[in-house]
């Protein structure tokens, strides 16, 4: 029945400080070839620490068995699939590792002399070249760190071009179904967020817009494809609402994987947007970053996006740091480049028709997984989804069974959750996305595992409210973990 | 295409699951208008050997092979192999955030030990997850200073890193969160306290200094600390050169660190990505932004890790959260954590220590501008030539010289910013100090040769 | 369940009139809706407070609920006890569970607000 795992032997392993002894060494460095100092003389006595208290001390081999034994207790693309909604989980390429790895990219010093970068200036020009195109924008900004760094350039890039038409204006839109950095960036960018309900459909409300949008409205934040997976097939119309009545349209990138090679913002009315590499573009999501958030910008936009810009003089690379109109730097130096040339190899070994490609097959495997567990789950909203699909948990709630326990129980199957109860417009969301590097037999197994799960919810709920059952750990007490916090070992 | 895991027969028997005939119909919903009706113009996809090729061909363009006596901010310094090994492991590198625990206990764990180490390493009492960078570290710091005191304004030294300043005054210009500058001694080159006295006033929330400072100096942290709390403003402390608390005294009189962990095993990577941290008193904790993995106990009673207090954090406040940052650089902070496990307790004193003789040993054939004490990087005046021009002999020699303070300090054009690590030769750093003599020697020679 | 000398608000609080002194809380509705309680934000003592504005929050392990005033007035007094111990507001949040104490500035205010007869045809429906 559970086909994908079965219970495995997983080594213990105790925490870095618990394995320590004074004396053991996990280094070896070189002798010195200039003559030793006096840190208290070079430095003053008041300024040389003790030592530092309980830091480990252990050997090579029992730094790697640590580092080892842990690592396989985490689930990983490479063990198999992760239906996360709007996360992408893609298959991370290893060619992309060992190109960010080479010696003249890895060890490029940001602050080298112009002529001794041109290699990885070519590479960011080669890189804002190729998102101009894939999003139909003019000109692409690789500073920020991250999505909700790029949402923060973003709407500061809205805000600096209202300005210097004479009114920067004090709202910004966000749709009641948009991800929590929307309306934490708009905060940060010194905008009120004003909710815009979405439609019976899970939709845009076109109307609502309409009477909303006023001289305060500086933008309206969407994803489109919508956090239902539903393309905003009104979003033309949202734009020329929008810029009619002076606002600009911000579109979140996390669902682009729905969309390159098949659409572009550019060409539907967006103005500024931005993208997430460790999403669309294959990046890995090592346990939570680094990623990159590139944006994306019209050309009424480009004058003031972050210093510096790359420019071309001659037969050579520059950098353009006399920008008066643009906002600053939301990041020291360039931007994340060893991200950015990862996501660089991935298009390259895509190029444009692999790129169609690859989100056709997400689309594919999407409606594919839809199809077969509509018979199973409540879907909120009956529109075409896209790369994702989201089913509410309301047939399982009626047996006590949340969208939560049917998450865990999923676990004891061999699969990563889906994303639970996200969005929050519908009632105990269940978001899935396979992304297109998913095989059948996978995605099958998926399927299969999650009609198992509805038919136990039908005949013995109770189990699955207690899965899971097969992991190192069982559910973990996240109500002590916040109410008494412990955040550090303390021996 | 070899990411894409379906056969064509495969394919065919999901298209008539789905009722449609080709891929491309799963699409017909979509509005006429918005379909992009030519191809991406975008070469083809090329071999792995080509994509390898392509970035050989870059590097190739880069600087290869040369001593370098850059810092500012990056670091060059040895990169363990373990370092490498450990986050090449499928299980680190294509794992997703922890949000799942009982299938994330790697990362976790691993989380939970970086935040303990940045504590030891800070004399803080909790550490985040980790930010995206010491530059971005700096503006989170400081609206985290201004929500704990609701005390407005920002003070700034000068003798933070420029880009840090500039990153910092992005964030506050929309935050009503007013930023003033205070300056350095001419002589010390570390703050002037004097001027920080000046400018300190009831309404300022934040004042960050960073130590060792831009200039590679250390500064007077304690004494900075005692302006600002007196006052009632909460004191940031900022660094960029990680190793050198393997020797210095840590920030203990902060109440919030912020910091760059390039140097430990992160490449310079053309200046990302890189790992920044947060670590602050106990007192703050509920307004720190970012991650935080906490320790608990499984229903069976063992011990287990998990992310906590994410009432902080985006998905949960929205508007009202304490940052919008989502993502955090776990995979950079494993691996600083791999590198503080392999040099331990007395191999990054040790380190600290090599590279402390280094820069001595530089400093000590020159005449260094700044009078204060210094670990690794120190500021020279440049005689007879400009600092671009002594770089450009250097490069002859196949080094790269210090960086020339100019673009950032228009009173320090004639001096560059000139930093020694465990991994600078004795050879090398003799050729710059005979290249910066050399120059001084020629402009004396030069006017001797006037007045004969 | 729902005391009968306790005035309610649509917004799950309660409070209890002695004098000039209101006691307010959080009702045993709301308790069971956020599930276990985690962390409860509480005004300082001496803030002014308005009728219907936040005084605080209450914070699960995923959720944050803004804890809305059912009366006007300055705080007199807060529950300390809380800090450490948020869990009794799951248990008792009618009694041990008190939020914050408030001397009203508007002491007709009251007659806005719910019987306990009311608040429990109110959350019957709300289901």
């Amino acid at each position: 029945m559970i086909k994908k795992v079965t219970t495995h032997l997983s080594q213990n392993e105790a925490l870095l400080f618990e394995r320590s002894s004074p004396g053991k060494k996990g280094y070896q460095l070189p002798e010195l070839d200039v003559p030793a100092v006096d840190a208290a003389e070079a430095l003053g006595a008041d300024n040389v620490r003790a030592e530092i208290p309980g830091f480990p001390e252990v050997s090579e081999v029992e730094a790697i068995r640590h580092f080892t034994r842990l690592s396989t207790w985490n689930y990983a693309i490479d063990h198999g699939m992760y239906p996360l909604g709007s996360c992408t989980m893609k298959y991370n390429p290893r060619i992309n590792e060992l190109v960010a790895r080479i010696e003249g990219l890895a060890w490029a010093h940001p602050y080298a002399p112009e002529s001794l970068c041109q290699g990885a200036m070519e590479v960011m020009a080669r890189m804002e070249a190729a998102l101009a195109e894939i999003t139909g924008m003019d000109a692409v900004t690789l500073q920020p760190a991250a999505g909700a760094h790029g949402e923060l350039t973003g709407i500061l890039l809205i805000r600096a071009l209202l300005e210097k038409k004479g009114n920067p204006r004090k709202k910004i839109l966000i749709p009641d179904s948009a991800h929590g950095t929307n309306p934490a960036t708009a905060a940060i960018a010194g905008y009120a967020v004003q909710n815009i309900r979405s439609s019976e459909t899970g939709l845009l409300d076109v109307g609502a817009l309409e009477k909303m949008v006023d001289q305060d409205v500086a933008a309206l934040m969407v994803t489109n494809p919508n956090t239902l997976g539903v393309f905003e097939d009104h979003i033309m119309q949202a734009a020329e609402i929008l810029h009619r009545k002076g606002a600009l349209l911000y579109m979140d990138g996390a669902n682009m994987n729905a969309l390159v090679g098949m659409a572009r913002p550019g060409d539907f009315g967006v103005d500024v947007m931005h993208l997430n590499l460790h999403k669309t573009f294959s990046t890995p999501h090592g346990g939570g970053g680094p990623g990159a958030g590139p944006v994306a910008v019209k050309k009424a936009l480009e004058p003031f996006l972050p210093t510096p810009r790359l420019k071309r003089v001659g037969k050579k690379w520059a950098y353009d740091y006399k920008r008066k109109q643009s906002i600053g730097r939301v990041k020291a130096y360039y931007g994340n480049f060893g991200v950015l040339v990862r996501a660089l190899a991935y298009i390259l070994a895509h190029g444009g028709p692999g790129l169609r490609n690859a989100t056709m097959d997400a689309v594919l495997n999407a409606v594919y997984i839809r199809k077969q567990l509509e018979p199973y789950f409540d879907l909120p909203y009956s529109s075409p989804n896209m790369h994702e699909v989201v089913f509410s948990d309301d047939r399982q709630a009626r047996l006590g069974v949340r969208t939560g326990d049917i998450a865990k129980r999923l676990i004891d199957y061999g699969f990563h959750p889906y994303t639970v109860s996200f969005p929050l417009i519908v009632h105990g969301a269940l978001m899935i996305e396979p992304t297109e590097t998913e095989g059948k037999l996978e995605i099958d197994q998926f399927v299969e595992a999650m009609i198992s799960i509805a038919k136990e919810v039908e005949t013995d709920p109770e189990m699955v409210k207690n899965a899971p059952y097969h992991t190192r750990t069982s559910r973990v007490d996240e109500v002590t973990a916040a109410r008494k916090p412990v955040l550090r070992w303390k021996g | 295409m070899r990411y894409l895991p379906k056969s064509d027969s495969e394919r065919r028997q999901m298209l008539d699951v789905c009722g449609v005939g080709s891929p491309e119909e799963l699409f017909a919903h979509l509005p006429e208008a918005v379909r992009l009706q030519r191809p991406l113009d975008l070469p083809p996809g090329i071999s792995e050997y080509e994509i390898v090729e392509y970035f050989r061909s870059r590097a190739a363009e880069n600087a290869n092979g040369y001593a370098s006596f850059l810092g500012a901010g990056v670091y060059n310094h040895y990169r363990p192999v373990l370092v490498d090994t450990v986050v090449s492991r499928g299980e680190f590198l294509t794992a997703y955030t922890p949000y799942q625990a009982e299938i994330s206990q790697g990362t976790l764990t691993q989380i939970f030990e970086f935040q303990t180490m940045i504590c030891q390493l800070t004399g803080m009492d909790v550490a985040n997850a980790s930010m995206y960078d010491g530059s971005t570290a700096v503006p989170e710091a400081a609206m985290m200073a201004v929500r704990a005191t609701g005390k407005g304004r920002v003070l700034v030294a000068k003798s933070v890193h420029p880009e840090y300043r500039e990153v910092l005054r992005t964030y506050a210009k929309h935050q009503g969160m007013p930023v003033a500058e205070f300056g350095y001694a001419a002589d010390g080159g570390t703050l002037d306290l004097e001027d920080l006295e000046r400018h300190m006033d009831g309404l300022t929330g934040a004042v960050i200094v960073q130590s060792p400072n831009f200039f590679g100096m250390v500064e007077p942290v304690k004494a900075a600390a005692e302006i600002a709390h007196k006052r009632g403003a909460l004191l940031v402390v900022v660094f960029t050169e990680a190793v050198s608390m393997g020797l210095l005294t840590p920030p203990v009189d902060a109440d919030i660190a912020a910091g760059e962990l390039q140097s430990f095993a992160i490449s310079p990577c053309y200046g990302g990505p890189y790992a920044g941290i947060l670590a602050t008193k106990e007192k703050f904790i509920r307004q720190m932004p970012g991650r935080l993995v906490g320790q608990t106990t499984d229903s069976r009673g063992n011990r287990a890790f998990c992310l906590t207090l994410a009432t902080r954090e985006q998905h949960i406040r929205r508007e009202k959260a304490t940052s919008n940052i989502c993502t955090n650089q776990a995979l950079i902070a494993l691996m600083a954590t791999v590198y503080m496990t392999v040099y331990g307790k007395e191999g990054l004193r040790e380190l600290a220590e090599q590279n402390l003789a280094k820069a001595h040993y530089l400093a000590g054939k020159l005449k260094t501008r700044f009078s204060g004490k210094f670990f690794n990087e120190f500021v020279v005046r440049v005689e007879g030539r400009t600092p671009e021009d002594v770089n450009k002999a250097l490069l002859k020699r196949k080094i790269i010289g210090g960086l020339p303070l100019g673009r950032f300090y228009p009173e320090l054009a004639d001096s560059m910013l000139l930093c020694a690590t465990e991994m600078s030769r004795r050879a090398d750093m003799d050729v710059v100090a005979e290249v910066l003599a050399g120059a001084a020697v020629e402009s004396s020679g030069a006017i001797k040769e006037v007045l004969a | 369940m729902y005391p009968d000398n306790f005035r309610y608000t649509k917004e799950h609080e309660w409070v209890l009139a002695e004098g000039d002194t209101g006691t307010v809380g959080i009702t045993d509705h709301a308790q069971q809706e956020l599930g276990d309680i985690v962390y409860v934000d509480l005004p300082k003592v001496g803030a002014k407070i308005a009728a219907g504005k936040s005084l605080g929050s209450v914070e699960s392990v995923k959720a944050v609920s803004d804890i809305y005033s059912p009366v006007s007035g300055e705080v007199t007094a807060i529950n300390e006890s809380l800090a450490d111990a948020p869990e009794k507001l799951n248990a008792d949040p009618h009694g041990e569970a008190w939020l914050v104490k408030i001397r009203l500035s508007a002491p007709e205010e009251m007659q806005n607000l719910m019987t306990a007869a009311d608040y429990q045809t109110y959350i019957g429906a709300e289901k």
